[in-house]
């Protein structure tokens, strides 16, 4: 399987990538060889093998359910590209 | 309308899990804190931030899981479901998509006033998840921004979800009061709808009897809907829109896709919203920041035998043991815990199950909403009301006085004997009520007449007499005794 152009087009809509006509052609070529790699690994047999659902042998990680500290808000707030003194703004959202 | 059709809904409900720190983090779950104060790296998607599930609860899913008769399957992990909007910082929410931690249950539900026979409504499957933060439409500063505040995001969520099982809006709707009850004696979540910790989506169609056989209309999921009513009525709404849509355009489920749609209760609509993306859309992947859940069964069984005694068993346990009616047994459960030990205290104590319970539902729940009141700040202990319950059980006070006993026990929070002298009520001597019985039957010969001549409400007559010679005289007692000294007469 190979990937198509519009295969490209669907995820970078999904991902919100805007990609241009010579990207777009560069992402079908790059990416339907990453793809096509991975998919040599169908040419193994694996019938007899556990589907694993994580790379470490590994399972139940838990915490207590204890407070912790969190983060005053001028430092959570710190990155957001638009804010006011409470809460990150955000262009309005439509349809809702 | 020229067909007949069914209503097939199936809910998705999302509870708050009542935690203190949120599932993947230690922050707060309190709900209405200052904005943006209960956040850190990893629940607002922080890179090299890492999750760590919370124990507390994964057992409360697990126990609300085995609650609803829910396999529990061994091996559980959690994935990552992928979309944009603002209020999701990581850009993916951490859910469950092919290995739930539990599956196939179901709930029964059963209506006291037999609208519909008692059935059961299968739960595809309960999942533990995060929830997204909040957005806050911003009136002051136009419409140009949203305001996004993140102290819910990562807050843990149990969403479960319904098979297509309720064939009318009353289903619909016992089942969330079912499914919330069961919840809040689980003491899971504090269901909450003004807060958000409950929130409901409906999936609905119809199922029209056609000329040549059943049509489905397209599925329809209505969102925003903010309490069990609004459930019902946009339910009906639905119902009535879809097969309108179908008679002006014949869509049905084979050539038209789900949609989403919001109910506005205030116009009394559901409006379209976004179209639902498909589930291969959100491109779920098994999260690598966390290891999976194995549950052994041994532990499935320690939670099952240490859960408290649910709702449906409580209720017949209630009819069995004091022989009162399940309109009855339902009105005591649905107050909720409290509740059902005060009615027990008051049926064991008085020794009359069924006064008891007529005098909680209906009595004690008057006082309760006209003043607006929690049981807890009812002045009566159960005791007390015990007592009365047992003077009326006993004859020994007739029930309209008991209920003006009962009114001063209230107000002046006194016991029934302290009540009982202030209103000089006292049981009348039964040599004294013979007596005013034999005057009246003497007094009266044309109602013992008619009582002879076949017309026993005559006799009706007489208690009101026997009320004005002394006030305590008990109405069945003066009845009884009248129609026996009738009977004797000649």
């Amino acid at each position: 399987m190979s990937l198509t152009r519009a295969d490209v087009e669907k995820v970078s809509l999904l991902g919100r990538l805007r990609l241009g006509d010579a990207e777009l052609d560069t992402m079908t070529e790059q990416m339907g060889r990453i793809v096509g790699y991975i998919e040599q690994l169908g040419e193994l047999s694996t019938d007899n093998v556990q589907p694993m659902a994580h790379a470490q042998e590994m399972h139940n990680v838990f915490a207590d359910d204890a407070l912790g500290a969190s983060l005053p808000r001028d430092a959570a707030l710190a990155n957001a590209p638009k804010k006011d003194a409470e809460c990150y703004r955000v262009p309005a959202v439509l349809g809702e | 309308m020229p067909h007949s059709y069914d209503l097939i809904v199936g809910l998705e409900v999302h509870v708050q899990l009542q935690t203190k720190s949120k599932l993947f983090c230690r922050c707060s779950t309190k709900f209405g804190g200052p904005p943006n104060t209960q956040t850190c790296p990893v629940c607002i998607g922080m890179p090299g931030s890492l999750p760590v599930m919370n124990r507390e609860a994964f057992r409360l899913g697990l126990k609300t899981a085995i609650a609803l008769n829910c396999e529990i399957p061994q091996f559980t992990k959690w994935d990552r479901k992928q979309y944009y909007y603002p209020d999701l910082p990581k850009g993916y929410q951490i859910s469950q998509y092919d290995l739930p931690m539990s599956q196939n249950g179901w709930l029964e539900i059963s209506d006291p006033k037999k609208e519909f026979a008692a059935k059961r409504i299968g739960i595809i499957r309960a999942h533990l998840e995060e929830d997204a933060g909040k957005s806050l439409h911003d009136e002051e500063h136009g419409k140009a921004d949203t305001r996004i505040d993140l102290n819910r995001t990562g807050t843990p969520l149990l969403e479960i979800v319904s098979a297509p099982d309720m064939r009318s809006t009353k289903e619909a709707r016992v089942y969330l009061t079912q499914l919330r009850l069961m919840l809040l004696y689980l003491g899971v979540s504090d269901c909450n709808m003004q807060e958000g910790s409950l929130r409901v989506d409906a999936n609905v169609n119809i199922h029209i009897q056609g000329p040549s056989g059943k049509i489905a209309t397209p599925i329809v999921e209505v969102k925003n809907l903010n309490s069990f009513r609004h459930v019902e009525r946009a339910l009906a709404y639905e119902a009535k829109r879809q097969y309108d849509v179908w008679e002006e355009t014949g869509r049905t489920i084979k050539d038209y896709p789900k949609q989403t749609r919001g109910w506005d209760d205030a116009a009394g609509t559901t409006l379209p919203q976004r179209e639902k993306e498909e589930s291969a859309d959100y491109r779920y992947f098994p999260d690598p920041d966390l290891v999976p859940v194995i549950t052994p069964k041994a532990e499935v069984e320690e939670v099952r035998s240490g859960l408290v005694e649910l709702p449906a068993a409580i209720r017949s346990r209630l009819e069995k043991t004091y022989g009162i009616s399940d309109y009855d047994s339902d009105v005591i459960v649905l107050q909720g815990l409290p509740f059902v030990a005060y009615f027990e205290e008051v049926a064991k104590l008085s020794g009359d199950g069924k006064k008891a319970s007529n005098w909680v539902t209906q009595e004690l729940l008057r006082i309760l909403n006209d003043q607006s009141i929690t049981l807890e700040q009812f002045p009566l202990t159960a005791p007390q009301l015990a007592n009365l319950v047992k003077l009326v059980a006993g004859g020994e006070i007739e029930i309209t006085r008991a209920k003006e006993v009962f009114n001063d026990m209230v107000a002046n929070r006194r016991d029934a004997a302290a009540a009982m002298s202030a209103l000089g009520i006292a049981k009348v001597d039964s040599s004294e009520l013979e007596n005013i019985c034999k005057e009246l039957v003497a007094a009266n010969p044309k109602i013992v007449a008619d009582v002879k001549a076949g017309k026993q409400q005559a006799i009706g007559a007489l208690l009101g007499q026997a009320k004005k010679r002394n006030p305590n005289a008990n109405p069945n007692e003066v009845r009884r005794i009248c129609l026996e000294l009738i009977a004797k007469m000649p």
